[in-house]
């Protein structure tokens, strides 16, 4: 036992010797490596954080979301609808609520407005007065205490005072979010008194959701019944989609730097043919040669991806990944700033090792074996 | 959901696994057919040659499986979310046909890669390739596992569908349901943790006889096969409610949750390593000629020690789980 790790020690020990020999060379193979790594390991990193953000915010949803439906398109639910929701088993809280979308030509942005539930005590406003996202202040430069004025898309003027500014923690959802009280709301925007954008059901038991989705959907047959699973699972669905999606472009700069590895593998310098040859003439077998060889491939692997990771975790949790944010999150002009919260997850970077040390030593296991297994006086010569 | 990165990386890694064995199949009929070490031909000289690239390109795409079993379980575990009733790993694997298939051929596929490496190891130790056949007509076994298992592999994630609805552990390893599971779930947890026990005493014992003979090599294998068998049982019927705190919660994948602290993989790496020292011991005990006697008895004592390692850690980290645990299940 001891013997073995002997051997494996001078080899991993010649191993080392050999590669600061000829360290331009390896230098730039770890250079191009680690940029690899830090692409595809930017990509995936990012591609984790943001899905779990969303399940953050979705997981402080309603369990239940009931939208009204005319010819397929999303109506109105009135307060009759409400109404007859009222009474059903299972469920704690049933909210109409009320939101809708403004272009505002000023900030050249969309802002979604809302009436805060009734049951957040922390966002109750007065009339005349405004709570807005971190992007809606960033875009507009309001500060509590500051004027905000809205146009709709009829003319209508809303005069408002922002009383706050959200906090950029939940920055995901309510960065282009304008909550204003809901007398101003419906004079905005025109609205009737008994019309509600959605409700919100909440549920006491998680496992009691479906049910009482088919329940409500017996009593209001024009409606459609979202649960926040769906919402969870699509959320998920998607980001993962465009992670794998940016993964699958990145597979030709994988296979690019595949047969770079391959390339640099089989054109060995006239002094490593005569190195390797010397070795088999003292004595060393193929076998050892080729131990040797893959230890320089694992030093050259591991030294690339921990410089990559780094560099990549530090491009997602330091600098929001600017490369490829508008390709994994989606674009908008109010896009949130939000810090996300710095982890380091087990599949994440295994399947990080498995997509690019795995090519990698794939590519130079023939150059390797076809150097050590020729003759030592054919290398030499 | 092809596109999900682990199951590309998955995807990636059985396509390299296949195409290796492709190549080394057509390899290995070649050299089954033509091998003469007494011949001084070209021939012979090429193969050879090339036999040593064989088995490192082998042995690379075998530690590939390997670590493709563990990152498969591991993301059958974190897909949960996106199927309708899934908590775990078994609801992923249940939301097609082809998910337990594929991960009982990743593991059938590991205990054999496992058997084939140890074979190699020997067979390059030995001066005159004593096992060079045996260990290519191996080859020519664990190709078309790798094939099957690669094939199923990629069913499986093809036929995988977001918004599927899949049942949870709970439905299958519930101790009044009819199905294998049911029944697991069922057994008196002292007699499963007595059973496990007692082979692994068994076990333990016969590996520190297993230089002795080719009978106490196979013995040993046996045990091991057995003991990974009752340690599944254990697992379902006594250790895994122990970690979990809960009398009525058997499921044997939950415990590679982040929740339970990954404990599952504590236990069962050094269950997986024991039982593939154990087959490979006893693969090598019966196969090793006369000339190779000498050099497959160490490797099947290293095995041995390998073996008692894994069981004896299995052993104590079923134990910490047990003691540590504030659930009594039997008095």
């Amino acid at each position: 036992m001891r013997a073995a790790f002997e051997r494996r020690r001078h080899l991993l020990d010649f191993a080392v010797r050999s590669l600061a020999r000829r360290p331009t060379k390896n230098l730039g193979l770890v250079a191009i490596y680690a940029l690899v790594v830090f692409l595809v390991g930017s990509v995936m990193l990012y591609g984790a954080a943001i899905r779990r953000e969303a399940a953050v915010m979705l997981a402080s949803g309603p369990e239940l979301t009931a939208q009204a439906m005319v010819m397929g398109r999303h109506e109105m639910s009135r307060t009759t609808d409400v109404a007859a929701l009222k009474g059903l088993r299972g469920v704690r809280r049933i909210e109409p609520r009320l939101w809708g979308y403004l272009w505002d030509s000023a900030g050249a942005a969309n802002y979604t407005l809302m009436v805060p539930p009734a049951s957040d005590g922390a966002h109750a406003l007065a009339k005349g007065e405004a709570i807005v996202g971190e992007g809606v202040a960033r875009a507009r430069r309001l500060a509590p205490g500051k004027m905000l004025f809205l146009v709709s898309p009829a003319g209508k003027f809303l005069k408002t005072k922002v009383k706050s500014v959200l906090p950029a923690d939940s920055a995901l959802v309510s960065s282009d979010l304008v909550l204003v009280e809901e007398s101003d709301f419906r004079a905005f925007f025109e609205l009737p008194p008994d019309v509600w954008t959605d409700v919100a059901i909440t549920v006491a038991n998680p496992r009691e959701v479906a049910t009482v989705a088919e329940k409500a959907a017996l009593k209001l047959p024009g409606h459609r019944f979202v649960t926040r699973a769906d919402m969870t699972r699509t959320a998920e669905a998607l980001f993962s989609w465009r992670e794998g999606l940016a993964l699958a472009l990145l597979a030709g700069a994988l296979l690019a730097f595949a047969i770079l590895a391959f390339d640099k593998a089989s054109g060995l310098s006239a002094e490593e043919k005569r190195e390797i040859g010397i070795l088999k003439a003292i004595g060393w077998e193929t076998r050892d040669v080729i131990s040797a060889k893959l230890f320089e491939g694992g030093l050259i692997s591991g030294l690339a991806f921990l410089l990559g990771v780094i560099g990549a975790w530090t491009h997602v949790f330091f600098f929001s990944a600017g490369l490829f944010e508008p390709v994994l999150k989606g674009w908008a002009t109010l896009y949130p700033h939000f810090p996300l919260a710095p982890t380091i997850d087990a599949l994440e970077i295994a399947t990080l090792a498995m997509l690019t040390i795995v090519p990698y030593m794939a590519a130079i296991l023939v150059p390797v074996w076809r150097t050590a297994a020729a003759d030592p006086d054919a290398v030499m010569r | 959901m092809i596109f999900h990165p682990p199951i590309l990386a998955l995807i990636t890694a059985a396509m390299i696994a296949a195409v290796v064995l492709a190549g080394s199949g057509v390899f290995a009929l070649r050299l089954l057919a033509h091998w003469d070490l007494d011949s001084g031909a070209e021939r012979q000289i090429g193969l050879e040659r090339a036999t040593t690239l064989v088995s490192t390109v082998v042995a690379f795409v075998l530690v590939l499986e390997a670590a493709s079993l563990v990152l498969f379980a591991f993301n059958a575990d974190r897909m949960a979310p996106l199927f309708v009733g899934a908590m775990c790993a078994v609801g992923t694997l249940n939301a097609s046909i082809y998910g337990f298939p594929t991960l009982w051929a990743k593991i059938v596929v590991f205990f054999a890669a496992f058997a084939w490496l140890a074979l190699d190891r020997v067979d390059g130790r030995t001066r005159d390739y004593a096992l060079i056949r045996v260990k290519y007509a191996g080859l020519l076994v664990l190709a078309p596992l790798v094939f099957i298992e690669g094939a199923l592999e990629l069913a499986y994630f093809l036929d995988l569908k977001a918004d599927t609805i899949t049942s949870c552990c709970g439905k299958l390893f519930g101790e009044d349901k009819p199905a294998l599971g049911g029944d697991l779930a069922s057994l008196d947890p002292f007699l499963a943790m007595g059973l496990v026990a007692g082979g692994l005493v068994v076990a333990i014992g016969l590996g520190f006889l297993v230089g002795r003979g080719r009978f106490f090599a196979l013995a040993h294998g046996l045990a091991s096969v057995a003991v990974f068998g009752l340690a599944l049982a254990a697992i379902v019927a006594a250790i895994a409610p122990y970690v979990y705190e809960q009398p009525h919660h058997h499921c044997p994948f939950c415990i590679l949750k982040r929740e339970y602290g990954h404990f599952g993989f504590a236990l069962y790496l050094p269950l997986f390593l024991a039982t593939g020292a154990g087959i490979s011991s006893a693969v090598l005990a019966s196969v090793a000629p006369t000339s190779a006697r000498a050099v497959a008895e160490v490797a099947t004592r290293r095995l041995g020690r390998l073996a008692i390692g894994g069981h004896v850690v299995f052993a104590l980290v079923a134990l910490a789980a047990v003691l540590t645990s504030r659930l009594t299940l039997v008095s």
